[in-house]
């Protein structure tokens, strides 16, 4: 058995990919209205609980300010991203993966444990018993279990041909404007994930790391 | 056609970056599709159901207008103030019998009041009491022709120079909240929001509910309509199906 799964290689690239052009495109529809509300409506400045910056060229797709082109890239890559998330639960959930090496013990969630396990990590020691140690594991778990799937059904409730369906549930968080502002925050927080995850990479082998991500690693017992 | 159509774009993507992509002819046909398996989806997820409803409590107390705010000649100011004795809502194409409504007209037919979301592409919502026949109505009263597949909406409006127009299919056209709005919170239709006349197409973004309505016109085709891809905004990339 390798270190990674091929079904884990393929959709962490295509994943990657997809958030990539989903954030990217998404900074270019945030210049279209960049104030967010709370609550069911919102137009008003005098509504707005965050005035977003206007995001640079560099930093969004199309590089120039186009709301048609960037929903096209939106509404295109959603399509992978999504079906992609749940490719990936069903071939973690039948290889074993999940359970084998994302679920935490419960002597994992004991103070003293996750105390020593954020000391290690500060000290940039990444030596552990199994796959993942429990920080790993609580990540990995709030990216896939929470925030990927937090960012597609909040894109849903964006949808008004979807409304049928969604207002129920944007109804819980307060409406369609708290699922928009939801959906910019589950957009941040991956993009503060991917910084991290990136960070560690560089500090703990990136060249092993990157070649175990993509050729699978060496065969294991 | 679909799958060669994604691999062309994939490797597009792959190659050439974004830019190049969206201005290929394979990367528009690629995003085509997603828009059609988004509509797809929806379709097949809610079906004919309602868009939600709001009680008065929820009404904005001002509702924005966006886009044309007017309809910038001396006739049409003229006909505001009045009153709009004059406007008429004509109902053609592939009918049996082409109408001519006067506001009079149109406020004498059965009339549905929602109160509903508006959402607009840019991002923002609002919410607002609408009142004016089912387009459903309209259409029956005028006997649809069973060559008719989409409707498409005129617009005394102009935007950038060019006349606003929009289009939306017979399943949208004979949903119970399509209704031809002549009210806004009880009151005539103001100014800005589309006066005498506006489309409600609940389920759609805000630049599918055309304003400033002049007529109705039943089509087989959206070909050779403006720039043939269904309305104004479609014509300048965005997408037809608004419901997402």
């Amino acid at each position: 058995m390798r270190r990674h799964a091929l079904s884990t290689r393929l959709w962490h690239w295509v994943n990657f990919a997809c958030v990539a052009v989903l954030l990217m495109s998404g900074l270019n529809i945030s210049n279209a209205h960049p104030w967010l509300y709370w609550g069911d409506q919102g137009f008003l400045a005098s509504d707005a609980w965050l005035f977003l910056p206007r995001f640079p060229g560099w930093a969004t797709i199309p590089s120039h300010y186009s709301l048609a082109e960037a929903r096209s890239w939106h509404l295109l890559v959603a399509w992978p991203f999504a079906l992609g998330l749940l490719a990936m639960w069903i071939a973690m959930l039948a290889n074993r993966h999940f359970a084998r090496d994302l679920v935490t013990r419960r002597d994992e969630w004991r103070w003293r444990a996750v105390r020593d396990d954020i000391a290690k990590h500060l000290r940039l020691e990444f030596s552990h018993e199994g796959k993942f140690n429990f920080l790993q594991k609580l990540s990995y778990g709030l990216v896939l279990g929470v925030l990927l799937p937090g960012a597609i059904v909040t894109g849903m409730a964006l949808a008004p041909g979807l409304d049928p369906l969604m207002a129920p549930l944007s109804d819980l968080v307060g409406g369609r404007q708290s699922m928009r502002s939801l959906h910019f925050l589950f957009a941040a927080a991956l993009l503060g994930f991917t910084l991290l995850h990136v960070a560690l990479v560089l500090v703990s082998g990136p060249a092993r790391q990157m070649r175990d991500m993509i050729t699978g690693g060496p065969r294991e017992a | 056609m679909k799958r060669r159509g994604f691999l062309v774009g994939a490797s597009a993507l792959a190659l050439g970056g974004c830019g190049k992509v969206a201005d290929s002819s394979a990367g528009r046909r690629l995003f085509d599709a997603a828009e059609g398996w988004h509509e797809g989806a929806h379709r097949s997820l809610v079906g004919n159901a309602l868009a939600k409803e709001y009680t008065r409590a929820d009404i904005a107390p001002f509702f924005r207008g966006n886009g044309s705010q007017t309809v910038d000649t001396p006739q049409y100011r003229a006909a505001l103030a009045a009153g709009f004795p004059d406007w008429r809502l004509t109902v053609t194409g592939l009918v049996a019998h082409p109408l001519s409504l006067s506001l009079d007209n149109i406020r004498r037919l059965p009339q549905r009041t929602q109160i509903t979301r508006h959402d607009c592409v840019e991002g923002w919502s609002a919410i607002g009491e609408w009142t004016g026949p089912q387009l459903g109505v309209l259409l029956k009263a005028a006997g649809l022709l069973p060559a008719a597949r989409f409707i498409v909406f005129r617009c005394a409006d102009m935007l950038g120079g060019a006349p606003y127009y929009e289009s939306i299919d017979l399943a949208d056209a004979f949903h119970p909240q399509t209704i031809i709005a002549h009210a806004l919170n009880g009151a005539p239709l103001p100014e800005r929001n589309g006066a005498p006349l506006r489309l409600r197409v609940e389920r759609q973004l805000g630049y599918k509910h055309a304003k400033y309505l002049t007529g109705i016109e039943a089509v087989a085709s959206l070909a050779g309509i403006g720039g043939g891809r269904g309305g104004y905004w479609e014509d300048r990339g965005y997408q037809w199906y608004a419901g997402i």
